[in-house]
């Protein structure tokens, strides 16, 4: 029986955590791949790498921070953010990372999925979503719409549709992001989680709100979803990985205890 | 030396990487004579049945991959390198090296467990439950997990073949084993400190299942 994935996800610009994350004895840590190797001695199933950097000069960087990230830790890890070709996902992957993530760019090149599975292999090709909820309409008939530019320009695109359209085109697996629970801490998205896991055959990574373990523990049960993506909640050190999959695991929510 | 072949199947450096965290020493190369004298072969893999055998056939290292397995050097196969040493898979309809007798099966479509559709590929970590002991697989934690993304899985003729079962829907082969030969459907590289005690393992052993 497969576990149900705990993934954090790391904000990096120009090769520097946005926010520094607190460890033993509150220190900041800016690097990445210091914190990647934290989460992974916690008991981390994968890691997220989301590139916010501007400038091309700072790709390389990112580029760089892959490799590293490589070298030191033996878990899955997907990088997203700025890629808009074949060739970018190529220099991410040699670099060493296991999946590239898109999300703005597949919704304004859709063909970007299926080039993407056609070389390196739907697992290696997630599809990033981000979703707010509005009034169902002719176009939006799911009442879930996807966004883009970090969530400030509506595409008309209905999310369900645009899931199901995802996995056709060769995406292995969907990250869906609930732009209405992002930063909210009071728990995932548990009409929309569902709502897309149980149309799709591919694994779905629900994001944003998770506040508590609780909260991870009914979106991977009641909101069917695979694995869950968490960032504050154990950067801000209110939880390290390990206490939440004893929860989990206390719980009854299959989960890799042993690392 | 540590010979990692490459039939251009995927990203083979993620092998390369954790053999040098273990500071062992390898190489990937597709060329013979250097695998040649490589003590240990590593045989991984990502990608589809086809065209990793079309690879294999153009530099003649489907050939020599089941020389070395006759001579008794120790082989393993990870992933789709674990599928192509059978004889035949489904996925493209390939014929395959035919090294291990049977084939390889992709999941059925209606794949449940309980009242949940299980999801294709099998993505993610998952136990083995050994039938047996073998050197490969000593010092691992109670309850270890392994990171798999796969969807089809080898379907051995001999049953005694088989050393690790793991479950989804059904429980399927996830570790083949005989002499010299030690193949799993897994990612080792990629299934954290456990995975690392089972590349460390593999570096230190002589090819014999009983030691």
């Amino acid at each position: 029986m497969l576990s149900k994935r705990i993934i954090p996800c790391l904000d990096v610009r120009d090769g520097r955590l946005t926010k520094g994350i607190r460890f033993k004895g509150n220190i900041d840590i800016g690097d990445p791949v210091e914190a990647a190797r934290e989460y992974y001695e916690q008991g981390a199933d994968e890691i997220v790498f989301y590139d916010i950097t501007a400038s091309s000069d700072g790709r390389d960087i990112m580029i760089d921070v892959v490799r590293r990230v490589a070298e030191t830790i033996f878990i899955p890890f997907s990088v997203g953010g700025g890629i808009r070709t074949v060739d970018d996902m190529r220099r991410v992957i040699m670099a060493g990372a296991e999946k590239i993530s898109i999300n703005s760019e597949a919704v304004k090149n859709p063909p970007l999925i299926f080039e993407g599975a056609k070389v390196f292999g739907s697992q290696c090709v997630v599809l990033g979503m981000d979703v707010k909820k509005v009034e169902p309409n002719v176009h939006v008939p799911s009442g879930y719409e996807i966004v883009i530019h970090g969530g400030r320009v509506y595409t008309g695109i209905d999310a369900l549709w645009w899931a199901k359209e995802a996995e056709n085109l060769g995406a292995g697996e969907i990250c869906l992001n609930s732009i209405d629970a992002d930063g909210t801490q009071e728990g995932y998205e548990l009409e929309l989680t569902p709502l897309i896991s149980t149309n799709v055959r591919i694994p779905v990574i629900a994001s944003g709100g998770g506040g508590t373990p609780e909260h991870i523990g009914d979106v991977l049960t009641r909101g069917n979803a695979d694995a869950a993506l968490i960032a504050s909640m154990v950067h801000y050190r209110y939880y390290t990985i390990t206490e939440i999959k004893t929860y989990l695991h206390a719980h009854g929510v299959k989960t890799r205890m042993a690392w | 030396m540590i010979g990692i072949v490459d039939y251009k199947a995927g990203n083979l450096t993620s092998v390369a990487r954790a053999l040098s965290y273990l500071h062992e020493p390898c190489v990937i190369t597709d060329d013979p004579r250097v695998l040649m004298q490589a003590s240990h072969i590593i045989f991984p893999g990502v990608g589809a049945a086809g065209e990793a055998m079309a690879n294999l056939k153009k530099t003649q290292l489907d050939k020599w991959l089941r020389e070395w397995v006759q001579q008794g050097k120790p082989v393993m196969g990870i992933c789709l390198g674990t599928q192509v040493i059978f004889e035949y898979s489904e996925e493209n309809d390939t014929q395959c090296l035919g090294i291990v007798p049977g084939k390889v099966k992709r999941f059925p479509q209606n794949l449940r467990q309980g009242n949940e559709q299980l999801k294709i590929p099998h993505m993610g970590w998952n136990h083995v439950a050994f039938r047996k002991d073998h050197p490969v697989f000593r010092g691992l934690p109670e309850g270890a997990e392994f990171y798999f993304v796969h969807s089809y899985y080898p379907f051995p003729d001999d049953d005694t073949w088989v050393i690790g079962l793991t479950s989804y829907g059904n429980p399927f082969c996830s570790v083949v084993a005989r002499g010299n030969l030690i193949a799993m459907q897994f990612h080792p590289e990629k299934s954290g400190r456990p995975g690392l005690q089972i590349l460390t393992n593999f570096c230190r052993w002589g090819g014999r299942d009983a030691e």
